[in-house]
């Protein structure tokens, strides 16, 4: 069938900042009009890094693009935050992050200083994530037309040995793991804004995580099934498309989820569920019940790992539903990110 | 997190859980309405409903200022959008509401300059901030906000500012509730009353409905021990028989209200005589419009509004739900066309609305029972 007779469901009349927010929206603009129209029917579940095969040698291949304003933050910046969200989404997807090739477009006007800032910092990221960029592109626009900069990646990397990653993977009895503190990321950017005249002693989490997912994928094998980076629409976001595409049940406990003070804070401030904020250094990873203590003791030995935990199971009902127990005994229902509590925060 | 964390705390919320049990009569049915929409967000979020026994029935109220916001009126506000001179500013909670012809952000989407503030002093620092363009205040909310929208404006006049408004929607907590008590279908045993609006006007405002309807009303925190803690003093007077006003929020509530605030509000607002309430009707003396001496501030004033008029769909029971006489899944339109994210009805709109909040936290658990639903310990 070509592209011109594809049926396309898609009924948003334009694209609004939900669009990009990495929640419902998102998943609608990708279901409904990029995923029919644009890709091959070998694609099989969408995930952070498509499997392509050549010559017979399996590769994992992404690409990412950010447009964060500000572009510094405390705890990072815009060529940092590149460079490490295309290296977590290979090492989620289960692959060694290899090579990245990176696009700038650049606003007419922004500092030479200001650039330089950039590039060192993605020199500097890849050269901790282990990672070599290896080719490049520029455009610049008129002002007015960018944020000063944005940046655009594309990256591969080779699968490690013995694992076998999908949603298909998930079973019941499975335990749900995060690498450690939530929403760090999120809030940081928010508070970077300035508009709230809020303040806090907060940094942004941007890392690689490879070397957790490596330690990780050693110590479980065949028994690690699933693996995410909850970053826009947050751990909600992420958990609700796993029990989407497994048709399976994710159980949280609210008190095992681990959120800093600050963090906690600013969220009963503001209204917002930490489990919808973005996070750019943590990952959610799913194992078979008998290898959790084995993925937790190895995580935790890890440097960065230290705050790994168990924070939910899954369960066969209710299907494609994500519930967080609180500490009293009752539940609730999490849903995906509707709409767009912070917008542009990577 | 000091002053959260207290009211949070397991093992007095079974306390209190088990105290409800213990004086809730298994033989008899309790409505009891939660006035405010944060009380049945909190209720909805920290699962409350599955520590109180089936006997107790909680019927979310109308104290959701976004959800009784008739649809014209944000049109009406939106329209002076299109002007590119204005720049449109309403709180977070506003900005996916759906007027007849879009939300704020869809006009933001088609140009329109609609930004987010967080409170109305901010969108008076954008007027300073741009002296060449006119910021718009849409201003929504109970007695809560309405003191903040007041001092906002008392202090763009005393600065002289030439080029802000506020486009007011304020209104009072009191009317609502008695439109619900005057309702024939309405059957009440008591309130929980509103935590924020009462920082304000104090707890006398509700002594008519303790005295006069015979309803004990307890005006209730937002953790979830403050509405375990109310819901058992209003067990407690209906068992003993007594209706009256206690205050369970005395660490914020003053039985005199904030008479600052108040002040404020007398000096800048007066009431409407009338003002329609999405899903409850026109209610008399309900609303509050600027007074003659801020005209020059009054954003329905400066701009030709069209005074749009928009009917609910004949199928959304926005109505029912709101008096508490159907629930939120008992609706036609609920999670089909009615959703979070595409909402037709108004208590569907703002993560307090008790639609939004069932279809958000409760909805498909109802699926499996109870104990399937825990995690072992």
């Amino acid at each position: 069938m070509s592209a011109s007779v594809v049926p396309v469901r898609f009924r948003d009349t334009q694209i609004e900042m939900a669009h990009g927010a990495g929640g419902k929206a998102s998943r609608r603009l990708v279901d409904q009009l990029l995923a029919p129209l644009l890709l091959s029917p070998s694609a099989g579940v969408l995930a952070d890094a498509a499997a392509v095969s050549i010559d017979g040698v399996r590769i994992a291949m992404t690409a990412d693009a950010f447009v964060v304003r500000p572009i510094r933050f405390a705890g990072g910046s815009i060529g940092e935050l590149a460079i490490n969200g295309t290296v977590n989404d290979l090492a989620v997807s289960g692959a060694r992050p290899t090579a990245i090739v990176v696009s700038l477009i650049l606003e007419e006007g922004v500092s030479a200083d200001t650039l330089a800032a950039e590039v060192r910092a993605m020199a500097l990221a890849a050269a901790r994530a282990g990672v070599q960029i290896v080719g490049g592109d520029t455009k610049v626009v008129e002002r007015g037309k960018a944020d000063q900069m944005y940046i655009t990646t594309a990256g591969i990397g080779a699968y490690l040995p013995g694992l076998d990653l999908a949603p298909g993977r998930v079973q019941p009895g499975d335990k749900v793991i995060l690498s450690g503190p939530i929403g760090d990321h999120g809030i940081t950017i928010l508070l970077a804004r300035g508009d709230l005249d809020l303040e806090a002693d907060l940094c942004s989490d941007t890392r690689s995580v490879f070397p957790l997912v490596e330690a990780l994928a050693g110590a479980t094998g065949g028994a690690l099934h699933w693996m995410r980076d909850p970053t826009r629409g947050g751990v909600a976001t992420s958990l609700n498309e796993l029990a989407i595409d497994s048709s399976l049940s994710i159980h949280l406990q609210d008190e095992a989820i681990p959120v800093r003070v600050t963090v906690r804070g600013a969220c009963e401030l503001l209204g917002l569920d930490p489990l919808h904020i973005a996070n750019e250094g943590q990952f959610l990873a799913v194992v078979a019940a008998d290898a959790a203590d084995r993925a937790l003791t190895v995580l935790r030995a890890t440097p960065g790992g230290e705050g790994a935990v168990v924070i939910g199971d899954v369960r066969p009902e209710p299907a494609a539903a994500v519930l967080v127990a609180t500490q009293y005994g009752g539940t609730r229902i999490v849903d995906m990110l509707a709409g767009d509590p912070l917008p542009r925060i990577c | 997190m000091k002053f959260v964390d207290e009211f949070r705390d397991s093992a007095l919320i079974t306390r209190a859980a088990d105290e409800i049990r213990r004086l809730a009569d298994p033989g008899r049915q309790y409505r009891i309405m939660e006035v405010c929409g944060g009380h049945t967000h909190a209720i909805y979020r920290f699962g409350l409903k599955d520590l109180l026994p089936d006997s107790i029935e909680l019927i979310h109220g109308p104290g959701c200022p976004v959800c009784v916001l008739p649809m014209g009126r944000i049109d009406d506000g939106l329209s002076a959008a299109r002007d590119p001179k204005v720049i449109f500013t309403a709180f977070g909670d506003m900005m996916r509401v759906p007027g007849a012809a879009g939300s704020p952000l869809e006009h933001k989407a088609r140009g329109a300059d609609v930004r987010i503030v967080y409170s109305p002093a901010d969108a008076l620092k954008l007027a300073r901030a741009n002296p060449d363009r006119h910021v718009m205040f849409f201003a929504i909310g109970f007695e809560t906000t309405a003191p903040s929208t007041a001092l906002t404006l008392m202090r763009a006049r005393a600065e002289g500012i030439q080029n802000f408004s506020v486009f007011c929607n304020h209104v009072t907590i009191i009317p609502g509730i008695r439109a619900i008590l005057d309702s024939p279908d309405m059957r009440i045993d008591g309130f929980l009353g509103p935590g924020h609006v009462s920082t304000v006007i104090g707890c006398r405002p509700y002594e008519w409905i303790a005295q006069n309807e015979r309803k004990p009303i307890v005006v209730s925190g937002f953790e979830p021990l403050d509405l375990l803690q109310s819901t058992v003093m209003l067990l407690r007077q209906l068992k003993e028989g007594r209706s009256v006003v206690e205050n369970q929020y005395d660490r914020v509530v003053p039985w005199e209200g904030n008479i600052a605030a108040l002040r404020a509000m007398a000096e800048v607002f007066e009431l409407r005589p009338f003002f329609e309430w999405r899903g409850l009707g026109f209610i008399s003396q309900s609303a509050l419009r600027l007074r003659d001496e801020y005209a020059a501030y009054d954003a329905e004033r400066i701009f030709q509004v069209p005074g749009v008029r928009v009917t609910d769909p004949k199928a959304a029971q926005c109505g029912e739900v709101l008096k508490g006489v159907l629930k939120p899944a008992q609706c036609k339109l609920f999670g089909k066309e009615c959703t979070p994210e595409r909402p037709v009805g108004a208590l569907m709109v703002s993560s307090e609305g008790s639609c939004a909040a069932y279809h958000t936290y409760e909805f498909r658990k109802t699926l499996v029972p109870l104990s399937a639903r825990r995690i072992p310990a």
